[in-house]
């Protein structure tokens, strides 16, 4: 389903609030049919990115076409070709499901007959058919989230952007949401989707740009990031009473740089080629040289490595940075 | 996929009519939005209803019997005074539920939606004007209860609820304007109201103007709510229309003139928190 044209195209996309500069030249591209995820911290600059390629603001330079259609000349075709979904449920609280989903569709200029038909789809599908005439307010944070992706999906728009959409779930509503995220994919939607979690970003991107400070410091497959940072390791815990000189003796050929042993741990780390065809060449030589095993682990650099080695700070980001992006998204309405 | 397939299949299609058509249709469905959530919110009405009966019962039996008006009883001629202090009030309502939409996030799917971009505000600012209406009546009835005896011709009620529904929906436009410009919810609460206090009760809604100092007085013979309360006043009291009804007219519509687009570009530019 994968295309070879761009749906969502950025160039050199600049923001000012006020004297923050949110966005700092930020290059995106996101093939039709596929996810690209924009991973970053709190204040990097996501949400701004968000609601300019959502046509909610206006950048102060660069340019974004989403669907083939400039952001800003063409903003209001744009409307019809896209969905969004955010991490604060935008859907009216004392509405019912049911009446959410036909206003949105009605809003979406479907006729009547259609936004009704389409409500009655979109509830059965998100599993929402038994709290379809109660009022949103008394739903539970997953269901209202279930919904508020409905709602972005009436038109089911060929491109569509999910601000954090599981921010603040619970595992098993943010495993659903990811489900549903993964079908639309499979069904030809283009999605971006910003996001502060690296597992989420790992689980449904095709391709991944980490963004700090409101520009693109890395991108590429999870893969292309992972290889960034480094090999995988190998670690091997030996059984106690075991020889361990001797495992350090029959790993030393695999190592592609420094082994490290720790001796009290009786933990033998070193980095391997990437793959795993060598490891049962590893456990066998073990075996041979009477070294018996507690544990053999083969560690991949996770997203969290990436992140820590490009930014030289961790993923998770303090409140502090949360209120700078929200302050000044209020300085940028006065001006 | 049947989410996914529906599009393909041409189901989903947006009809296409003009651009006035979407404005109107649009603010319908967001109007039919703000009159389903008042059963489901009642205190709010509760509350705006509530409000204005205290004010009925404090001028009619505790200031009442203070204040003397020439050719009628007091409580004929407060009731129009009432009637429009309830609708200038209700206008804050629209700037605080517009400051709310803001809050929740919902503008900002509203404004990601191919809706027109004037239709949240005259969605809200035409649901406002039937919440109005429906406390208008109210206040009404209370007047009847504690003696209001009103005259006037039928073609003066209509007159007189014309122009009181005209300064709702104008006052509406102000408040929406108040609410997308302070954003916070706590803020529309005060500041939707606070400037309605010295217009309102420095008119001749509860007091004839000649009662007052030479300065205050000429603010008060020379601003909106003083030319609408005239102009409600004087057909209820079987009196003939007069330049306060025109007044009363202009103001209206150049409230509109002004607040209209004002609100509808401040809404634009909206950020939602």
């Amino acid at each position: 389903m994968t295309g070879s044209r761009a749906a969502i195209l950025v160039e050199g996309l600049e923001k000012w609030y006020g004297k923050t500069h949110a966005l700092c030249g930020l290059d995106l591209v996101a093939m039709e049919g596929t996810v690209l995820a924009v991973l970053g911290p709190n204040g990097a600059g996501k949400t701004t990115a968000v609601r300019i390629l959502t046509t909610l603001l206006r950048p102060d330079a660069g340019r974004a076409e989403v669907a083939g259609l400039d952001v800003v000349w063409h903003a209001a075709r744009l409307r019809s070709l896209i969905g969004l979904a955010g991490q604060y449920a935008a859907v009216d609280e004392y509405l019912t499901g049911w009446e959410n989903l036909e206003m949105f569709g009605r809003l979406y200029h479907l006729s009547k007959f259609r936004a009704r038909h389409r409500a009655d789809e979109l509830l059965e599908r998100f599993d929402l058919v038994d709290a379809a005439s109660r009022p949103v307010k008394t739903y539970s944070g997953g269901m209202r989230r279930r919904l508020d992706l409905a709602a972005s999906l009436v038109i089911s728009p060929p491109v569509l952007f999910l601000d954090e959409p599981t921010t603040g779930l619970d595992p098993r509503s943010r495993l659903a949401m990811w489900n549903i995220i993964g079908e639309l994919v499979a069904g030809g939607t283009t999605v971006l989707l910003s996001t502060q979690y690296l597992d989420e970003a790992d689980q449904l991107a095709n391709r991944i740009a980490v963004i700090d400070h409101g520009r693109v410091i890395a991108s590429g497959t999870s893969d292309e990031l992972k290889a960034q940072v480094g090999r995988e390791r190998l670690e091997a815990v030996v059984a106690p009473g075991s020889d361990l000189e001797a495992a350090v003796r029959a790993l030393q050929p695999y190592a592609q740089g420094e082994m490290r042993v720790d001796v009290d741990r009786r933990c033998v780390t070193l980095p391997v080629t990437n793959g795993s065809g060598f490891l049962a060449d590893v456990v066998r030589d073990l075996d041979a040289a009477g070294a018996r095993l507690d544990d053999l682990a083969l560690r991949r650099p996770t997203l969290d490595d990436v992140f820590l080695t490009l930014t030289g700070h961790e993923a998770e980001v303090t409140e502090g940075d949360d209120q700078i992006e929200r302050a000044s998204g209020r300085r940028e309405e006065v001006a | 996929m049947s989410i996914v397939s529906d599009r393909q299949a041409g189901n989903l299609q947006p009809l296409q009519r003009s651009p006035l058509y979407w404005a109107l249709a649009d603010a319908l469905v967001l109007a039919k939005r703000n009159l389903l959530q008042i059963p489901r919110i009642p205190e709010l009405l509760v509350f705006a209803t509530i409000q204005p009966v205290m004010f009925v019962l404090l001028f009619r039996y505790v200031f009442g019997g203070a204040i003397s008006v020439r050719g009628t009883s007091y409580v004929n001629y407060l009731m129009a005074g009432i009637f429009v202090q309830t609708v200038a009030f209700g206008s804050a309502a629209t700037g605080i539920g517009l400051a709310e939409d803001l809050h929740r996030g919902i503008v900002d799917r509203f404004r990601s939606l191919p809706m027109s971009r004037s239709a949240v505000l005259t969605g809200r600012t035409l649901a406002d004007l039937v919440r109005n209406t429906f406390v208008v009546v109210v206040m009404l009835v209370v007047g009847l209860l504690v003696g209001f005896r009103p005259q006037g011709s039928a073609l003066g009620w209509v007159a007189a609820i014309g122009l009181l529904l005209l300064l709702s929906f104008a006052f509406s436009w102000i408040g929406a304007t108040i609410g997308l410009t302070v954003r916070s919810v706590e803020a529309a609460q005060s500041a939707g109201f606070i400037w309605l206090f010295p217009l309102t009760f420095a008119s001749s809604a509860f007091v004839q103007t000649r009662t007052m100092p030479g300065w205050l007085q000429a603010f008060a013979d020379h601003q909106p709510i003083t030319a609408v309360v005239n102009g409600v006043r004087a057909p209820l009291l079987g009196q003939p229309l007069g330049s306060d009804s025109w007044a009363a007219l202009a103001w209206c519509v150049g409230i509109l003139l002004v607040f209209v687009p004002l609100s509808v570009s401040l809404y634009r530019r909206a950020i939602a928190r």
